[in-house]
């Protein structure tokens, strides 16, 4: 069954396992998460439900908005997320999903918006070589040859220097290391895309 | 920020003595030999504390047959059974990487009292 909550990433840190060996951990504060609408395959075409994350004042709200969450008799909520799952009869409408849905040892996947980076070049945008910097090289960063001379455009879909990160990124396969239900609290082994505080979606992983 | 700590504190020791650079400690690191699991001493000075929190570490130094050996060690870890401080120095610096260039009688260090 596909589990997933909505979270905001509180940072990194790390912690011991029971062997003593140190594990890099991003500390996720998940959940806890209303649904907020069902869809089906008979009224939506695809099965899925729509959680929604941390309440906020009435005012930030637009009307359509609120007149959605109204319908699900839920106050007001500042992130709407759509998650798709195989059996959207085991949820209803104004559920709490909370953090325990995962358990230590389970694999996820973790969506968030990347870090955004502004206009980047070749290197750093698709791990590209860099010249030589010294000893008379004019070539430093740059993106080098961009095709045949035969014909004479350029291909699509050639790398270049362009706008890098804040995208839409998943990581796969992450360990959950710990849970912590008090507190809503996950610990996911090694990183996760976006900048603390922001929106990340963890889900069981496709991989597992 | 604080919800980061409070996740830290559970991992925290507290059973950890004070000590400092130049300071001499005795480690008592537990070592796994097949499935067997022993205590080893490492004995020697502090040269370097880093970090804070549970990111926090120590690297002992000591010259062992006229090699000097070097071992780093989270502070907060389980791995270590015991720490006992031998000897307090007194030192004028936070990191002691000049004694890496100095043996026998100049690598001393004056105790602190």
């Amino acid at each position: 069954m596909t589990k997933a909550i909505l979270g905001t990433k509180v940072g990194m840190t790390q912690v011991f396992d029971d062997t003593g060996q140190v594990i890099p951990v991003t500390v996720i504060e998940a959940g806890p998460c209303l649904v907020v609408q069902k869809k089906t395959k008979e009224s939506d075409g695809y099965n899925a439900v729509q959680l929604g994350f941390k309440s906020i004042g009435v005012n930030k709200l637009n009307k359509p908005s609120q007149g959605h969450l109204a319908k699900a008799e839920l106050k007001p909520l500042r992130y709407l997320q759509e998650c798709r799952v195989e059996d959207p009869t085991l949820y209803e409408p104004g559920q709490e999903i909370k953090v325990d849905v995962f358990a230590a040892g389970d694999w996820v996947d973790v969506t968030g918006i990347s870090k955004g980076k502004g206009f980047a070049g070749v290197i750093k945008r698709h791990g590209m070589h860099r010249g030589p910097m010294k000893h008379g090289s004019h070539y430093h960063r740059g993106a080098g040859s961009l095709g045949a001379k035969g014909v004479a455009r350029v291909f699509r879909g050639r790398k270049l220097p362009g706008r890098h990160g804040g995208k839409c990124t998943t990581i796969q396969k992450l360990l959950v290391v710990k849970v912590d239900p008090e507190r809503n609290l996950l610990l996911v082994k090694g990183a996760v895309p976006g900048p603390k505080r922001s929106l990340v979606t963890v889900k069981s992983s496709v991989k597992a | 920020m604080d919800l980061l700590k409070s996740v830290e504190t559970e991992y925290l020791r507290k059973d950890i003595p004070d000590f400092r650079p130049g300071d001499k400690v005795r480690v008592h690191v537990k070592v796994v030999e097949g499935n067997r699991e022993r205590i080893q001493l490492f004995e020697g000075t502090v040269i370097k504390r880093r970090g804070s929190g549970l990111n926090e570490t120590f690297t002992v130094r000591r010259v062992s047959y006229g090699v000097g050996v070097e071992r780093c060690f989270p502070v907060h870890t389980p791995r270590v059974e015991k720490i006992e401080v031998l000897r307090k120095g007194r030192v004028r610096r936070a990191k002691l990487y000049y004694l890496r260039k100095l043996s026998g009688k100049a690598s001393r260090i004056r105790e602190r009292v």
